[in-house]
């Protein structure tokens, strides 16, 4: 199908953006366009003005911040992968990365337009819940809003923006080298929307005790799920099998998405087994790289 | 509805090394601009949801869905389309592999798949097949089970390397 008409605008700098989205009524900001074209294509979406951000340069590009990474909202995906820093600092990140979609998709998308469409199954937001990720927005009158990602995933593909906000920015806190990681997902094909996603983040001390834990569940709930309860069942523990059963046990316990091809106990299955699976392989890398360092 | 938002618009787009202009509305995608008003129909539109990769054409080189960008927002980039990979009448080295190799059969996917392979030939001269596998996961064919499509493939990256 086609999109009904609209106008399309493309400002060069955020502000003209910001003014446009202000006045226009029944407006749109396009990122990457791989989720809201689609939604355009298949008349999901039907707005009045298109605000291209395309053309924002402040909105692009990877800076260390030294204890934070500054990712801007315009940053393609294919950048993501491909940065070195990301890839030494971030490593969760560049793991599932590879995840999203194709090189075909990633070489368009961009972070902050897939944190702003917010998929359930998206793989972004989960590693950005995953990392407690804060999220820069910024209104027409040049007020910077910082959003903790819990706060900025408010429901099923909403998000707590205000109707004169963009996201600029997303601020990543690097787990400190050497820290256990893992991204899992399984989908029915490669590139489609996962079923269910587990990320994991560990970080032991030099007798192999849990000494922080972060577990984060992609595709189950309307948004990503933080499993504290397991989270504080790993921390001082050797991560003895019993305890990390215990811990994917935890999955039982959410309020799982149910449709006709996935419903709720079998996403539950799914995602419980991938959290185990992710325990697992965070545990052998946060080992490995103690006793390499 | 308001009649100026259905209002066609001139729009300039490089494509294959030649601008070229045309009058199209806002909301027209890449896709079919380049088919509808610049008679450029090599480029192919399938799902015109960005899944079945039949509409793929390199955006400033990098490989993309052109039904998921507008016709506006192309003219920042440099379009390649499959009528851009021919020399002339010289088939590129990626093409001559598909007719050696029987590498398409009805050829409708075929136009996205080449330019997905183009961009892998250039930034991953080395590829494997299992990294050519992964390249073309972005693209369904439901003629070839893609056997052929691999072989030419990895015949091209072979020539390229040798050259």
């Amino acid at each position: 199908m086609k999109p009904t008409p609209f106008e399309f605008h493309a400002p060069g700098t955020l502000d003209e953006a910001l003014e446009l989205m202000a006045s226009l009524p029944n407006s749109r900001a396009i990122a990457g366009g791989q989720s809201l074209m689609p939604m355009l294509n298949m008349r999901l979406v039907m707005p009045d003005h298109i605000v291209d951000l395309n053309g924002i340069e402040t909105l692009k590009g990877i800076r260390d911040l030294g204890a934070t990474v500054s990712i801007g909202a315009m940053t393609r995906q294919r950048d993501l992968e491909f940065s070195d820093l990301l890839r030494a600092r971030v490593p969760l990140l560049n793991e599932a990365i590879l995840l999203v979609g194709h090189r075909q998709t990633r070489n368009r998308g961009t972070i902050g337009g897939s944190l702003c469409h917010l998929d359930p199954s998206a793989e972004l937001p989960t590693v950005c819940m995953a990392m407690d990720a804060t999220l820069v927005a910024i209104n027409g009158s040049g007020r910077r809003r910082e959003i903790p990602m819990r706060e900025f995933a408010v429901d099923l593909m909403t998000v707590s923006l205000d109707e004169d906000e963009l996201l600029a920015e997303i601020h990543l806190t690097p787990w400190p080298a050497p820290h256990g990681y893992a991204f899992v997902e399984f989908g029915r094909r490669h590139g489609d929307f996962a079923i269910a996603s587990a990320a994991v983040l560990l970080e032991m001390d030099n007798a192999g005790i849990v000494t922080r834990a972060s577990l984060t569940l992609g595709g189950v709930g309307v948004v990503p799920i933080r499993l504290t309860a397991g989270e504080a069942l790993l921390v001082g523990s050797a991560c003895e099998a019993p305890l990390l059963d215990a811990v994917a046990a935890e999955v039982e316990s959410c309020d799982a998405l149910d449709d006709p091809a996935y419903p709720a106990a079998y996403r539950t299955r799914v995602a419980r087994r991938l959290l185990r699976r992710a325990l697992g392989v965070a545990i052998a890398r946060a080992t490995s790289e103690r006793v390499n360092s | 509805m308001t009649t100026s938002l259905d209002m066609q618009k001139p729009v300039t787009i490089r494509v294959n090394g030649e601008a070229r202009s045309a009058c199209v509305e806002d909301r027209t995608t890449l896709a079919d601009c380049l088919r509808g008003a610049m008679h450029l129909t090599g480029t192919h539109l399938g799902c015109e949801h960005g899944v079945c990769g039949a509409c793929t054409v390199l955006v400033d080189g990098h490989s993309a869905r052109s039904c998921l960008m507008l016709a506006a927002q192309a003219q920042r980039y440099t379009i390649t389309t499959v009528e851009g990979l021919a020399d002339n009448h010289q088939l590129s080295v990626l093409q001559q592999a598909f007719r050696d190799h029987h590498g398409l059969q009805c050829g409708f996917c075929t136009p996205g798949v080449l330019m997905t392979l183009t961009e892998l030939l250039r930034d991953q001269p080395d590829a494997t097949e299992d990294d050519v596998r992964l390249a073309l996961s972005g693209h369904l064919c439901r003629c070839t089970g893609y056997q052929n499509i691999v072989a030419a493939a990895m015949a091209a990256l072979k020539i390229s390397r040798e050259r």
